[in-house]
């Protein structure tokens, strides 16, 4: 079985983040690191492995679109127990929306060949948009199984569970497929020091657009099909009110500021 | 006037606020079209609703042969619909099913797609809250038909008579469409409360609840308001997951935000940040959330939110 596992290399959420005369984020300024909402997905790809009859027989690919520096979150993943990656770095990927990210790791999916199951996060922690998963299922012809807290399988048979908001479902497919988990999936491994060592001599591929016969207009900022027109910083709030509960004085005062807004 | 296409969210048949809000939007584009994928059975009591906030057409989709299905088949039929529409633009709530059914949309239509919507003018041109509140950003599609997902609260329904019609359309999902199988399904349960992101006042309670939800959801009944949770108390297993406010929650932007026990970590602020009025009640007066309040009280929620549910509850007599 094949298993390629996405993996996003995002700004440090924590980072005073700003943006670029341009209106991209400016990532210069900021560190960067493997998304934590994709370390899940690198878990539940190792678990698949771990759980499957062959473990031997099941190879973890990491893949990662962006900059040089992406290599990082390849390397996490490798760490943690991925067998081998691939970074697509291309200056002309630089501003794609998630049109283009998807048209790009779709067309390294099919480079790769032979996938069994494309794993991904339930959503990027800088973007967060949650649609990569389903437009690569949309573009891979693939059955989505996604949003996932629960991840079981048999054979070629996969289902998971889904906290929807109306209704927890469980959904299944056949593998071939796209499978996204959510944080509720089971805690992600940290790199053991055995790992971090072993990671060093896995393979590690870069490729570039045209090695995935992508046309460099199709993708990066000026193909984006959407555009930023303005940015503005919210104005911070102003410090407000604290005072200090005193045998009943703090719930007064709350009902009193409760009242002044009109909330009762 | 080009039509503007609104997918109905709702539970069998009854439809849910954010619907309403984003019909409200519709009508700032151009004339709204409703669809309601789901039983044709209750097609005219759908159409009876939307009609009420401006629904000009009423588009059912029989959903017999596609509701055992995830998310694919109803992108395929929003497609046809807007092949067949030419619409000025596709307004779909923003949860996760509401985003995945946006994006497969996107690639198929080829056109631009714009998420978690605050806000949304005439052009169309969208309002997004990102860097966890920190910034807002207006912004455009500029290819194809914009496909914008909305979160509920970013307008206030507004009644406005249209003409219901009801058009049935048959939709023609592919097989391709069918191979993510719905095996089962588990309603949740109404907690009786408002739902989470919709609701107009959230009492949260985290890890200084110490499990005893009680005090928050006494103070929750007694302002009408839904409850939520912080991450610390889901994975405590106090909450269900599907009460955490945060960035691996839901993200809300309610009016009044009143957060008890919970320190205010980056990820939670990234999970309200915008409401219009935060409060907060802690033992720890150092706790980061009292940063952000409108409001602060430093003491033990154990004893300073029953206090505040029996005088609110005086109050209104």
């Amino acid at each position: 079985m094949k298993i390629v596992v996405c993996v996003k290399y995002v700004p440090d959420a924590g980072a005073d983040q700003k943006f670029e005369s341009d209106l991209t984020v400016d990532r210069a300024a900021v560190p960067g690191l493997l998304s934590e909402l994709d370390e899940y997905a690198v878990e539940q790809s190792l678990q698949i492995k771990e759980k499957s009859p062959s473990p031997d027989e099941v190879e973890v690919v990491a893949l990662s679109i962006g900059p040089a520096e992406a290599v990082d979150a390849v390397r996490k993943a490798l760490q943690m127990g991925a067998d081998s990656g691939v970074l697509v770095c291309d200056e002309a990927i630089a501003g794609s929306d998630a049109l283009g990210t998807s048209k790009v790791l779709a067309a390294a999916v099919e480079k790769i060949g032979d996938v069994d199951l494309v794993v991904c996060g339930m959503a990027s922690t800088d973007g967060g948009m949650s649609v990569v998963p389903a437009m690569l299922a949309e573009r891979l012809d693939l059955p989505q199984v996604t949003w996932g807290s629960v991840v079981e399988f048999q054979g070629d048979q996969f289902r998971i569970k889904r906290d929807g908001d109306v209704a927890t479902e469980i959904i299944g497919a056949t593998a071939p497929l796209v499978l996204s988990v959510t944080d509720q999936s089971g805690e992600a491994r940290y790199p053991s020091f055995k790992g971090i060592m072993a990671a060093k001599k896995k393979p590690l591929e870069n490729w570039a657009l045209g090695d995935l016969g992508v046309d460099a207009g199709q993708v990066g900022l000026s193909a984006a099909s959407s555009a930023v027109e303005a940015v503005n910083a919210r104005p911070p709030r102003t410090a407000g009110e604290i005072v200090t509960d005193e045998d009943g004085s703090g719930a007064t005062a709350l009902v009193t500021f409760l009242a002044s807004k009109k909330f009762i | 006037m080009s039509e503007v296409l609104v997918l109905v969210d709702h539970a069998d048949g009854a439809v849910k606020k954010p619907t309403l809000e984003l019909l409200t939007i519709a009508r700032r584009l151009g004339e709204p079209s409703a669809v309601f994928i789901g039983s044709p059975a209750q097609g005219d009591a759908v159409a009876e609703t939307v009609k009420k906030y401006g629904a000009e057409k009423v588009y059912v989709v029989d959903d017999a042969d596609i509701k055992g299905y995830l998310v694919a088949p109803k992108a395929e039929a929003l497609q046809q619909i807007a092949s067949a529409a030419g619409p000025a633009a596709i307004l779909i709530s923003s949860n996760a099913e509401g985003k995945e059914i946006a994006g497969r949309l996107a690639v198929k239509l080829e056109s631009g797609l714009i998420t978690d919507a605050v806000d949304v003018q005439a052009g169309p041109v969208t309002t997004q809250s990102v860097f966890a509140g920190s910034y807002t950003v207006q912004a455009k599609v500029t290819q194809g038909t914009p496909i914008i997902t909305v979160k509920p609260n970013a307008a206030t329904p507004e009644e406005a008579v249209g003409a219901g019609a009801v058009t049935p359309f048959g939709a023609n999902v592919s097989d391709s469409a069918k191979k993510a199988q719905i095996v089962a399904s588990q309603p949740r349960e109404s907690s009786g409360r408002p739902e989470l992101t919709e609701a107009a006042i959230v009492v949260s309670g985290g890890r200084g609840t110490g499990g005893n939800f009680g005090p928050i959801e006494g103070l929750a009944d007694a302002l009408g308001a839904a409850v939520g949770a912080s991450r610390a108390a889901v994975d405590s297993g106090w909450l269900p997951h599907t009460y955490q406010v945060g960035q691996t929650g839901k993200v809300v932007s309610p009016q009044l935000y009143i957060a008890a026990g919970i320190s205010g970590a980056i990820q939670h602020r990234a999970g309200m940040q915008t409401s219009k009025t935060i409060v907060a009640v802690n033992k720890d007066s150092e706790a980061p959330i009292f940063e952000l309040v409108d409001f602060g009280v430093v003491g033990d929620l154990h004893t300073v939110l029953p206090a505040t549910t029996e005088q609110v509850i005086a109050r209104k007599g």
